[in-house]
């Protein structure tokens, strides 16, 4: 963010004593902050700040003090540094509205080699399967490989059509400077049966190897009733605006996975003018694939049991997914409360505003008079301030946590992948071992005619045997590859996400403080 | 320094400082008697108020001392000022509500039920929220019942009423606590002659033009003020809801089971600290709201219908004048009872002047007082509206600035927004 901060960070002072102390007397004198000792401003102020390439992503947070230090030293300079600071926040937010922008600009491609997951060696053993050789650190070197950039946006939402056959067209635009694609920037129509049928195209394909797929938001009739129906409220606009943003971010997520971005469906969806109509799509949105996504896990939870593994990792991680998902839909629950009572805190600071102005109405004294209908006014932007906060606690917290509860349970389907790619193996084996068995009694009982065929069927399941073997090894790879990227994903997700909701809280203050700023000397006026 | 409550023994106790007072003017200006309320203490459903004074009037017997006392002694006190019939000329400082820790009551409750079930964190910072909302009724409580006594200690006529003094100085009990019944009984009585006095009011033929106009004006400002006042309140409740729910959400964050050490748990703590932030700034603007604004409009509502009630004591008195001219044309009619008449005439008429030539007084310092104390508070409630957005600014800043200093490099800039 310094980068394109457009400033350039103060430089670090030498004497750390003396900012610590100017850093304690900003700090302390907001009276109400009395608490401000105990928390991350203080502490590791002596450590130097080292500006590291690359996210660590165990502890990205480190040195916090020093950099508090200099950041307050420069905001208390007066107006002149937020104004720098908001000049590109606010620039930022408007982009934010005026356009349907990712935040998710970059996409790594990985080379083709690196999809498949090279282990040395298939060892020929019956019952355990090998432990992957890779380490995570070098699976997470693979990741950044070259770059190239393709860039997503979801926007225009238009309704074609009328009545109940109506339905809503998005257009789907492209830039990239990937070679795959015919040109740099592009655009398509889509509607949302699309959308699903590309899920289905994908995860025939993908779900099988190991993938963690991601799931496409969900069908609402309610929703779209109203809009097919013409309800121009504010109601369905919002389920308009709901429904683009999850479709771009979904896209988003799409390309950002290096398998399903080299998919040709993929690309003729970004690049095709007219797709064919995805049929059965009913099945896969709403209640449909949340029930799927759960028979996944009661299965994976049945046969975790069975399953005899050195490698404690997949268990663990399946129990930490489970954990999360529990964490998140108890936020999202939180979230969503916080929601709803931004909304009636604006509507009750529109009566409130109202309620003003009729006091200033009746009020004899001219200055007080005007001061009441002026904080009338102040209360009415309030409520447009409070409405965007809304909007911004909506898309930016809860949407994202209604993603990621769903893209948990994708991550779930994905470990029920491998446990059907082992109990096929399983299966194999124990077929094999019966094969074995039938020979021998085959060879005591001395038939011959019947023993060429014992011995094709041994041959035949021997080398299914090592053909699951090694699909086994590709799949656990892949699922540990996966969940690697999908963890790194979800953590820098996460983190932009709190940093837009930073950015959103940042300019409602900004606002908050210029429209009381204009109203004190109306309320010094009275007289 | 700012207030204190801490718990001792099952009951809470507050000690506040200058900052956190007066929605009217600043009503100590006048050195020869000061009072003001430094503490409180809240012991089970009894509220203590430390009520001190400081004066140079001689009929007091120490220039400097303190009692303690209750609600219940207040409303004595003011029920003894309104039914004094010299003061029927005078508007009588409306008498402060009964301290309301329902809220925060049900709270401990839950507390206590809730200790075995919660872990020692979350048990701790329960506490902290209760002592919060106990710190923010006291503040209430106390500037409300302060306010009481400053308005009757700057009033040249009721700083000398004797129970004024009595209430001020006794330092014994007062034992002036009422059966429940009488005192729910009174405020029914009082609601149902209220009614009565807004028709009154309107009925009575006015012949004096500043009270016709006082008529208007107290009677829909009222209507007004009672709804802003109520808009108010749900505003601010609005506000605290959203201070609980950032609560819930950094609560959530920081729940993860123990054992869950992932990365991504230590980020959900740091982002934990980002939402407490922001339920403590929340809270601050919440609470200063509703003292400020809320409260204002709280106490000028009453205020209002202390000033109504002096018109209609005066329309009563014009009333009663009428009908004593009347009674003594009838008594000259027929040529009986003349001099009791006549007397009576001269008392109704006297008693409605003096109401009348004080009532004007009140009320045209009445409309000063108000402006001053709007004014006052509007100033007050804009600082701290501009203090908090600007810190809650500046933490975002800072928060913004610690989690994208490390977003440079190979994956993409958060902040930069493509557009086609």
């Amino acid at each position: 963010m310094s980068g394109s901060c457009g400033r350039i960070p103060p430089p670090f002072p030498d004497n750390e004593d003396q900012e610590a102390e100017s850093d304690t007397r900003v700090l302390d004198s907001d009276e109400d902050d009395d608490d401000e000792g105990e928390d991350i401003f203080t502490g590791a102020r002596s450590n130097p700040i080292t500006p590291t390439s690359a996210p660590d992503e165990g502890d990205i947070f480190s040195e916090e003090g020093s950099y508090i230090r200099s950041d307050v030293h420069h905001a208390t300079n007066g107006l002149h540094p937020d104004e720098e600071e908001l000049d590109l926040f606010t620039e930022a937010t408007v982009e934010l509205t005026l356009t349907n922008t990712t935040s998710q600009g970059r996409r790594e491609i990985i080379g083709p080699t690196a999809s498949a997951c090279n282990t040395t060696q298939v060892p020929n053993s019956i019952l355990k399967p090998s432990i992957v050789t890779k380490t995570t650190e070098e699976l997470e070197e693979e990741e950044s490989g070259d770059q190239f950039e393709l860039n997503i946006a979801v926007t225009n939402p238009e309704k074609i059509g009328d009545g109940m056959n109506a339905y809503m067209s998005y257009k789907v635009s492209t830039q990239t400077t990937l070679p795959m694609f015919l040109n740099k920037t592009f655009s398509v129509r889509r509607r949302f049966s699309d959308f699903l049928g590309l899920y289905e195209k994908i995860s025939a394909k993908h779900s099988l190897l190991g993938c963690i797929i991601p799931p496409p938001p969900q069908k609402s009739v309610v929703g779209m009733t109203k809009v097919k129906v013409g309800k121009e409220d504010s109601s369905s606009a919002e389920f308009v605006e709901k429904r683009r943003a999850a479709l771009e971010r979904y896209l988003q997520r799409v390309v950002a996975h290096p398998s399903l971005l080299q998919d040709p469906d993929v690309r003729e969806f970004l690049e095709r003018d007219e797709l064919p109509r995805a049929v059965n799509t009913q099945t896969l949105s709403g209640p449909g694939l949340l029930k799927m996504i759960n028979r996944a896990s009661d299965a994976v939870n049945k046969m975790t049991i069975k399953m005899n593994e050195s490698d404690n990792w997949f268990e663990s991680k399946l129990q930490e997914v489970e954990n999360e998902e529990q964490l998140l839909r108890r936020l999202h629950a939180a979230v969503d409360s916080l929601v709803n009572h931004r909304k009636e805190l604006c509507s009750n600071t529109a009566v409130f505003s109202k309620s003003v102005a009729m006091l200033g109405s009746v009020e004899e004294n001219s200055a007080l008079s005007r001061a009441l209908s002026q904080l009338a006014e102040v209360e009415d932007k309030m409520e447009q301030l409070h409405q965007q906060q809304a909007f911004s606690d909506f898309f930016i917290l809860a949407e994202l946590l209604a993603d990621y509860i769903r893209l948990l349970g994708a991550v779930r389907c994905c470990f029920e992948q491998r446990m059907k790619v082992w109990q096929r193996l399983q299966e194999a084996q124990s077929t094999l071992q019966k094969k074995r068995e039938a020979e021998a009694k085959l060879l005591w009982a001395n038939k011959p005619e019947k023993l060429q065929q014992a011995k094709d069927d041994i041959n035949e399941w021997e080398s299914k045997v090592s053909q699951y073997e090694r699909d086994f090894e590709r799949v656990t790879c892949t699922v540990r590859k996966e969940v690697l990227r999908f963890e790194k994903e979800k953590a820098r997700d996460f983190k932009q996400h709190i940093v837009k909701y930073l950015e959103s809280l940042l300019h409602t203050q900004h606002r908050l403080v210029k429209c009381w700023e204009a109203f004190l000397p109306e309320a010094k006026a009275i007289a | 320094p700012h207030p204190r409550c801490f718990q001792e023994s099952g009951s809470w106790f507050l000690t506040t400082t200058p900052l956190v007072r007066s929605v009217s003017v600043d009503l100590n200006n006048d050195a020869s008697l000061v009072i003001d309320i430094p503490d409180a203490l809240c012991e089970r459903d009894k509220v203590k108020f430390t009520v001190h004074t400081k004066t140079t009037l001689s009929s007091f017997q120490k220039p400097e001392f303190s009692v303690p006392r209750q609600h219940e002694e207040f409303i004595w006190l003011h029920d003894t000022i309104v039914e004094t019939e010299e003061y029927a000329g005078l508007i009588i400082p409306p008498a402060p509500p009964k301290p309301d820790f329902e809220g925060p009551r049900e709270k401990m409750h839950k507390l206590g039920e809730g200790e075995s079930s919660m872990t020692k964190e979350e048990y701790a910072k329960m506490k902290q929220e209760l002592e919060a909302e106990y710190l923010a009724v006291f503040k209430k409580t106390v500037q409300v019942h302060e306010v009481f006594l400053q308005r009757l200690s700057s009033h040249p006529i009721f700083r000398k009423d004797r129970n004024f003094q009595i209430f001020l100085e006794y330092d014994q009990d007062l034992s002036v606590r009422r059966k429940n019944a009488k005192e729910m009984f009174g405020g029914f009585f009082k609601n149902m002659v209220k009614s009565a006095d807004e028709v009154l009011i309107s009925g009575v033929k006015e012949v004096d033009e500043f009270f016709e106009q006082e008529k208007t004006f107290l009677l829909d400002y009222s209507s007004k003020i009672k709804d802003a006042s109520a808009k108010a309140e749900k505003m601010t409740r609005s506000h605290k809801n959203v201070a609980d729910d950032y609560n819930h959400i950094s609560g959530a964050l920081n729940s993860t089971a123990a054992d869950n050490n992932t990365a991504f748990k230590k980020h959900l703590e740091k982002y934990a600290e980002v939402f407490e932030k922001l339920r403590k700034l929340e809270d601050r603007v919440a609470s200063d709201q509703e003292l400020k604004l809320t409260e204002l409009l709280r106490y000028y509502t009453r205020d209002i219908q202390a000033a109504k009630d002096l018109l209609y004591r005066r329309a009563r008195a014009l009333a009663d004048n009428e009908n004593s001219n009347k009674a003594l044309d009838k008594a000259r009619l027929k040529g009986k009872d003349i001099a009791q008449a006549e007397e009576n005439q001269k008392q109704c008429l006297q008693k409605f002047d003096k109401l009348s030539e004080s009532g004007k007084k009140e009320l045209t310092s009445f409309k000063a007082r108000r402006v001053v104390a709007f004014r006052k508070n509007l100033i007050e409630m804009t600082e701290l509206e501009i203090k908090h957005a600007k810190v809650r600014r500046l933490k975002c800043c800072v928060y913004h600035y610690m989690f994208t200093r490390q977003c440079s490099g190979s994956h993409g800039k958060p902040g930069n927004m493509r557009e086609f």
